[in-house]
């Protein structure tokens, strides 16, 4: 078990001063100086061999995303967006990271920036997180004012951060989707290539980074890359925050090592599933968008990337959503359904009808008014949306529904047979 | 994807106040130039902020101080769901109904609403003071129920809870924010289980 010498968002809890004196007594804003001096391609390098993988969802090596953004300007600014949309059912970590820790969140921009060579970075912070980014803009207010980051600062690299926010579209986390509303449209996805490495923000070059991924930057420079990537598992290092959220004693947040056994996580940190571990029915590891795992699969996977993939599920967010016996498990699936018709931005057909399928049978599902054939065209639906649209939307709508029809099939048609016999019996 | 378009009631006009207006400006200035229209999401958001909701001359106002057609400022209001299209309640009460909210009773709290507020959702009191929604994941899971009053959330609710608050605001009150349980924010209830160490 991770313990709190190893831990990065030591105010993860808010019992401490957000502010920047606060900040500094947790080592933030230390020898920031040094590591611009490092160079470039040395900061990126020190953050390639740490093995950090995104913390967005996708998984993407972060120093390898750095590097993609042009050596040599073509005239051209370059940006740094991060995306603070927090958005995927289950998760909110990004949430603590602003309102607990947001100077961890500001030095990784300066350093991230520095990094890709680029002069100013816009944070793109969910419409309904409205606390968070008053907390987060007091916290860049204080850098600018101690000269940390602005025009002529102590790092000798001028660099502009600035707040902006959105105003309820899931569709918005999507990076491309979210460029898209950050110039003032609305959050639809953009077709790729060109990645926005070259085309992103205003035409310029842009990398987007998840809030966590930039804000555990600075730390890891600070204690090198052999100490992040001596934690976790080979292609899985580090720590990660987890949200466990549902059918657990207490539920929480928890800065945990990669890697630490799904089992572990919930009994050591949060008290257990409700009734016990043998009361659990399945598991979302990571975000609504990965398919659920059965209890016998919880017992021994391992919460990772690689892990979590060779079980035919994800790590996406690391939020872990737990249902216990007492779950009506397809009506938890159908609301999910109902979440992705809702979020769909209705720019790719098979998507924008295709979820309002979906949410339409999984009603039927839940009832039992389907009949027994429909499980099949569900499932043919949902693979009609999957790998059809421009972003990953499609695909997110269509796991939760796949996962169900694997791993809850005998459910789906014991619903169906429980209503037709009770219609017979009523018409005798 | 839902259906959205302006209340069938409209104001005469839109001003934003002195204040609002430096501060639109401040806005503004924070993009590129002729990057301008960046700044409508935040616009429109102070413009709510102040009237309670979008009209179709806050549209127009907007669109033509951004330079922006108008249709491309209101296609903006019927996209983000966060924009009220029609007046609400002085106390708008936005429920998660996602699955995280719902594993640990969020349709027991849209009862609540029901009886106390209104039978529809949106529907506004006869005395102006409240109306309710369910809205998707509003990203406090591990505080889960939980509902947003526009800045503020309140969490881990119970129907019980739920009614207190509510009959808090009614009695003109502004109840605590944050867990309505012995629970510091996302920390486990009874207290951490870790960054005991930490001392600052």
């Amino acid at each position: 078990m991770l313990t709190d010498k190893d831990r990065i968002f030591t105010n993860l809890y808010g019992l401490h001063s957000p502010g920047l004196d606060g900040a500094r007594k947790r080592g933030d804003w230390d020898g920031t100086k040094a590591i611009l001096e490092l160079g470039r391609d040395a900061i990126v390098d020190i953050m390639k061999k740490s093995g950090l993988r995104g913390r967005g969802g996708a998984g993407f090596p972060t120093g390898m995303k750095w590097s993609f953004m042009p050596k040599k300007s073509d005239g051209r600014p370059c940006y740094l967006v991060v995306n603070a949309d927090e958005s995927e059912p289950g998760t909110c970590k990004d949430r603590d990271i602003l309102r607990h820790d947001p100077h961890k969140l500001v030095e990784g921009c300066l350093i991230a920036s520095f990094a890709m060579g680029a002069n100013a970075a816009y944070i793109y912070v969910r419409g309904e997180f409205i606390r968070e980014r008053e907390a987060l803009q007091r916290a860049i207010d204080e850098a600018y004012d101690a000269g940390l980051i602005g025009k002529n600062n102590v790092h000798g690299w001028d660099f502009d951060c600035y707040v902006h926010h959105g105003a309820g579209a899931y569709i918005c986390g999507e990076e491309t989707a979210l460029l898209e509303s950050l110039e003032g449209k609305k959050g639809m996805p953009r077709m790729k290539p060109p990645f926005p490495a070259n085309v992103g923000l205003y035409g310029c070059p842009t990398t987007v980074n998840n809030v966590e991924s930039i804000a555990v930057a600075p730390t890891i420079l600070r204690r090198g890359a052999e100490w992040f990537a001596g934690l976790g598992r080979p292609n899985n290092t580090g720590t990660k925050v987890f949200c466990i959220s549902g059918h657990v004693n207490r539920p929480c947040n928890v800065e945990e090592e990669m890697g630490i056994p799904l089992k572990d996580l919930i009994e050591k940190h949060c008290g257990g599933v409700r009734g016990g571990w043998d009361n659990l029915l399945a598991i979302i590891p990571g975000g609504s968008s990965v398919p659920l795992l059965k209890k016998d699969v919880c017992d021994t996977v391992l919460m990772d990337f690689d892990s979590l993939k060779n079980v035919g599920s994800g790590l996406g967010t690391a939020a872990v959503i737990v249902m216990d016996q007492s779950t009506d498990i397809v009506a938890a699936i159908r609301r999910l359904s109902y979440f992705y018709k809702h979020e769909s931005c209705g720019q790719c057909t098979p998507c924008r009808e295709g979820t309002g399928w979906l949410w339409r049978m999984m009603k039927r599902m839940e009832t039992g008014e389907a009949v027994a054939a429909e499980i099949d065209t569900l499932q043919d639906v949902t693979k009609q949306i999957e790998g059809h649209t421009i972003c990953a939307l499609g695909d997110a709508a269509a796991w939760p529904v796949q996962g169900l029809i694997k791993n809850f099939r005998p459910e789906l048609e014991a619903r169906i047979a429980a209503r037709r016999s009770a219609l017979a019996k009523a018409a005798e | 994807m839902a259906l959205r378009r302006f209340a069938a009631e409209q104001p005469a006009s839109f001003a934003f106040t002195a204040d609002n207006l430096v501060w639109v400006d401040k806005q503004i200035a924070k993009y590129p130039e002729g990057r301008q229209a960046s700044a409508v999401i935040p616009m429109l958001w102070r413009a709510q902020e102040q009237e309670g909701w979008i009209s179709e001359p806050c549209v127009r106002w907007v669109a033509e101080r951004l330079g922006m057609p108008f249709i491309r400022v209101y296609e903006i209001v019927t996209f983000y769901t966060m924009f009220h299209m029609a007046p609400v309640g002085k106390v708008h009460v936005q429920v998660c109904g996602t699955t995280p909210c719902m594993l640990r009773g969020a349709e027991d709290l849209i009862k609540v609403c029901k009886s106390k507020i209104a039978a529809t959702a949106k529907d506004v009191t006869a005395d102006g003071m409240f109306s309710w929604e369910e809205v998707e994941c509003l990203g406090a899971c591990v505080n889960a129920p939980m509902v947003q009053i526009w800045s503020d959330t309140y969490e881990d609710l119970t129907p019980e809870s739920l009614e207190k608050l509510l009959d808090a605001f009614a009695r003109g009150e502004k109840p605590k924010t944050g867990p309505q349980i012995d629970r510091h924010m996302s920390a486990p209830e009874g207290g951490p289980l870790t960054l005991t160490e930490v001392k600052s």
